[in-house]
């Protein structure tokens, strides 16, 4: 059984292989040295289209499709060259030139091509490619659609300089492109006049508010800020106490042991505080629910490929400061079994889809930062686990746009039902992305979410109540996964049809369902390609280093088999509540946990009540200060200046016999004194 | 004869010719009090170099005189000019660097 057990998790704990420590950067060679055009292409397609503007409207859409999967070809050129190399070449340099070069500071633009951004470049062209084709049909009758291409083409460039820059300099560049890019495309329909599909210009602006969108990009936009904040301290210290900001001498001295351990904590946490921002989690995730005001393509592209896979990847990238810091590993952890039960609780109250699928991603990259923070042994876990939820979610998002292209752009389950018999290819591909994400075997989410269930329950630094707090809240969650993805699923595509009359369902056109084809052969197969005999553990280690696994307190089988029991039941349960039982089309009273995670946990109560509130009072205060204070001072030193030459002014009269008495008795006064002084 | 007649006979023409740049509106009347005063001037120095018995007050009458001479000139100069201009030689119409702005 336990063989059973081994190959079906891909043999990824089974200790398989040797231990092996990260090799050192080479100059690049071959097609890894043109890595330079991954970011170019679709970053000229960015500008072509920006700057052209209402010129390239007939043809911006086929640029636009066609810059992330040029770029995806020159990254599978680049992956295949990895692949055909030995290990100790897979981690591969790009010099660009100095780039900063002041006094003492220099500062050289490089691009890092190793297996990891490998991975996250053929992620994010790939799967941002679809996306592209998809919002091709999605977008048609957007008057704007050229300037969402020229949107996505800079949100695609934006995370390939983050995963390609070879120093936190350049990572932070990327960084603060895709932040940007986010708002644009989340405010997208920012307008007054309804610009989305179906709705060619009409003014009522049904359901979506567009000064709504515009608050919503700009949450994001604050929220990723305040990551942005521990971002720029981590670089601080990291510049202060190293002097450099590339990935090289950072690793170096992090295993060097020059570093003290509070420093290395602290630059941990900071790093910690910017993922959180990125990646929406706990307590930065306020942003991502309301992010999904911005068309659904852009949701998919932010959920799967860019921005929230981000802040995982910038922990994996400083591995080397995480295995050197514990402590800041363990907040890590923490941070993440935190984000995945709080966004499993909020996604089983939400009646949006489009909601509930962003709870859903909150919860699956609380997964991935948990593995992360697991340190040696669940690094090239989570990224596993990213790559296959990026094809799956990234498939869900693009079917629950499908489904609302059907339905009138309702995002309201409460009012869909039935949906699989009039969208076929819609309902199959969704069904596999569902499937996948429950971890039903053999799909890519068994492969790559139970793994990090298992490692979660590995003992490490002999803390046994540790391996067990997480291997049970992994556990729980994955449960909960299970109850509110089969909810979503049941309540959208099984069930009494519960829409109005006015709306027909129909299968979207071809552009949009290839797509979402292709994901979902992705969510079916790629888990299972990728975890079979620690082909993706060893792809990455070069970069992650590669360790001996310890053993979970529980045989793996049995947790195997536990996690099964628990997903199988929970989707049972909501087959019974949302497929066989009558879904009211509004939402009911419910029990206080309910109505709390209806309004996401609190969180923006929470914010107002701690941040908001007492932010607008201090700069109440402040405003006051400064008109009481600074302005009181130069306008009060301005009144005397005016005071005294009015009272200068008063003797001026101009008549010429009062000047000269005046000096006849200036004189004579002085005569006065002065004899009274001699006497 | 006492000196003392001679200086109060300088106070004398002093006053009078103050009061009367004080008091006057013409200007060429208030030209004449400055050259009252600085005749007065004169008598007093001269007075007192008799009595001290030296030429230092004598020669500074000279060169009062002097100087009472080219300010005459000067002086009329100006009073002409401004009258050319504004058609009056009183000195209180000639205020053009009164301020005009009403006290605040």
């Amino acid at each position: 059984m336990s063989t059973l057990a081994t190959s079906l998790t891909g043999a990824v704990l089974a200790g398989a292989l040797p231990a092996s420590e990260p090799v050192g950067a080479i100059p690049a060679t071959g097609a890894a040295s043109g890595a330079l055009w991954l970011i170019l292409l679709p970053a000229i397609s960015a500008a072509l289209l920006l700057v052209l503007g209402r010129r390239a409207d007939r043809w911006g859409h086929l640029l636009g499709v066609l810059a992330p999967a040029a770029s995806f070809v020159v990254a599978a050129a680049i992956a295949l060259q990895l692949l055909s190399a030995p290990a100790d070449q897979r981690v591969q340099d790009v010099d660009l030139g100095s780039w900063i070069s002041a006094g003492a500071l220099d500062l050289h633009a490089g691009l890092r091509v190793d297996t990891l951004s490998v991975t996250f470049v053929l992620l994010v062209t790939f799967v941002g490619s679809l996306i592209h084709v998809y919002s091709i049909a999605y977008m048609a009758h957007d008057v704007n659609r050229r300037r969402f291409f020229a949107y996505l083409n800079l949100f695609v460039a934006s995370m390939l300089v983050l995963v390609l820059g070879d120093s936190y300099l350049l990572l932070f560049f990327g960084w603060e492109g895709v932040g940007l890019a986010s708002y644009l495309l989340i405010g997208f329909w920012n307008h007054e006049v309804d610009a989305r599909p179906g709705h060619d210009g009409d003014h009522t602006v049904s359901g979506v508010n567009a000064l709504e969108n515009a608050v919503a990009a700009k949450k994001a936009f604050v929220a990723n800020r305040v990551g942005d904040l521990g971002m720029l301290v981590a670089m601080g210290l990291l510049f202060a106490n190293v002097g450099a900001l590339d990935f090289g001498s950072v690793n170096a001295a992090a295993t060097g042991g020059h570093l003290s351990q509070g420093l290395l904590t602290a630059i941990g946490l900071m790093l910690l505080l910017a993922a959180t921002g990125k990646s929406a989690q706990f307590p930065l995730q306020s942003w991502l629910g309301d992010a999904m005001a911005g068309p659904t393509p852009v949701s998919a592209l932010i959920h799967a490929a860019t921005m929230v896979t981000a802040g995982v990847y910038l922990i994996v990238r400083s591995q080397a400061i995480f295995d050197a810091a514990p402590n800041a590993r363990l907040v890590v952890v923490i941070i993440g079994a935190i984000t995945l039960l709080y966004g499993a609780v909020v996604g089983c109250a939400k009646d949006d889809i489009k909601k509930a699928l962003a709870a859903s991603t909150m919860s699956q990259i609380g997964y991935m930062i948990l593995a992360a923070g697991l340190g040696p042994i669940g690094y090239a876990l989570a990224i596993m686990h990213l790559v296959s939820h990026g094809f799956f979610k990234a498939g869900m998002f693009l079917g629950a746009g499908s489904v609302m292209h059907g339905m009138n752009d309702s995002t309201d389950m409460r009012r869909f039902g039935g949906l699989g018999k009039h969208m076929k290819i819609t309902y199959a591909t969704f069904a596999a992305g569902w499937l996948a994400i429950l971890g039903i075997p053999p799909l890519s989410g068994f492969f790559t979410k139970d793994p990090i269930i298992e490692a979660a329950f590995v003992v490490q630094d002999g803390q046994v109540w540790r391996a067990w707090v997480f291997g049970l809240v992994t556990l729980l969650g994955a449960a909960i996964t299970s109850f509110y993805m089969s909810r979503l699923f049941f309540m959208t595509f099984e069930g009494k049809e519960r829409w109005e009359d006015d709306v027909h369902p129909h299968e979207s056109p071809k552009l949009m369902t290839a797509p979402m084809i292709v994901l979902a052969v992705g969510s079916v197969a790629l888990g299972g390609i990728l975890a079979s005999g620690s082909r993706f553990t060893q792809w990455l280690a070069p970069v992650t280093g590669s360790h001996e696994h310890g053993e979970p307190v529980l045989p793996a089988l049995v947790i195997t088999i536990v996690t099964l029991v628990l997903v199988i039941a929970a989707a049972v349960l909501a087959w019974q509540r949302y497929a066989r039982q009558p879904v009211p089309t509004t939402a009911p009273a419910a029990s206080w946990l309910v109505q709390a995670a209806r309004e996401d946990l609190k969180q923006d109560a929470v914010n107002d009540g701690l941040l908001v509130i007492p932010g607008t009072y201090a700069t109440r205060a402040l405003v006051f200060m400064d008109g009481a204070v600074v302005d009181g001072a130069v306008t009060g030193i301005a009144r005397g200046t005016v005071a005294v030459g009015d009272a200068a002014r008063r003797p001026q009269t101009g008549f010429v016999r009062q000047y000269a008495s005046t000096m006849l008795l200036g004189l004579v006064a002085l005569v006065v004194i002065v004899l009274a002084v001699q006497s | 004869m006492s000196v003392t007649n001679y200086v109060v006979l300088a106070a004398l023409l002093f006053s009078i010719g103050a009061s009367a740049v004080l008091l006057r509106r013409n200007a060429i009347i208030v030209f004449m009090g400055v050259e009252l005063m600085l005749n007065a001037t004169n008598l007093a120095l001269v007075t007192f170099a008799r009595i001290h018995g030296n030429l230092v007050g004598q020669v500074l009458a000279f060169f009062v005189m002097v100087v009472a001479a080219a300010e005459v000139v000067v002086g009329l100069a100006i009073i002409v000019s401004i009258y050319r201009t504004r058609r009056s030689a009183s000195v209180d119409d000639a205020n053009l660097l009164k301020d005009v702005r009403e006290p605040a």
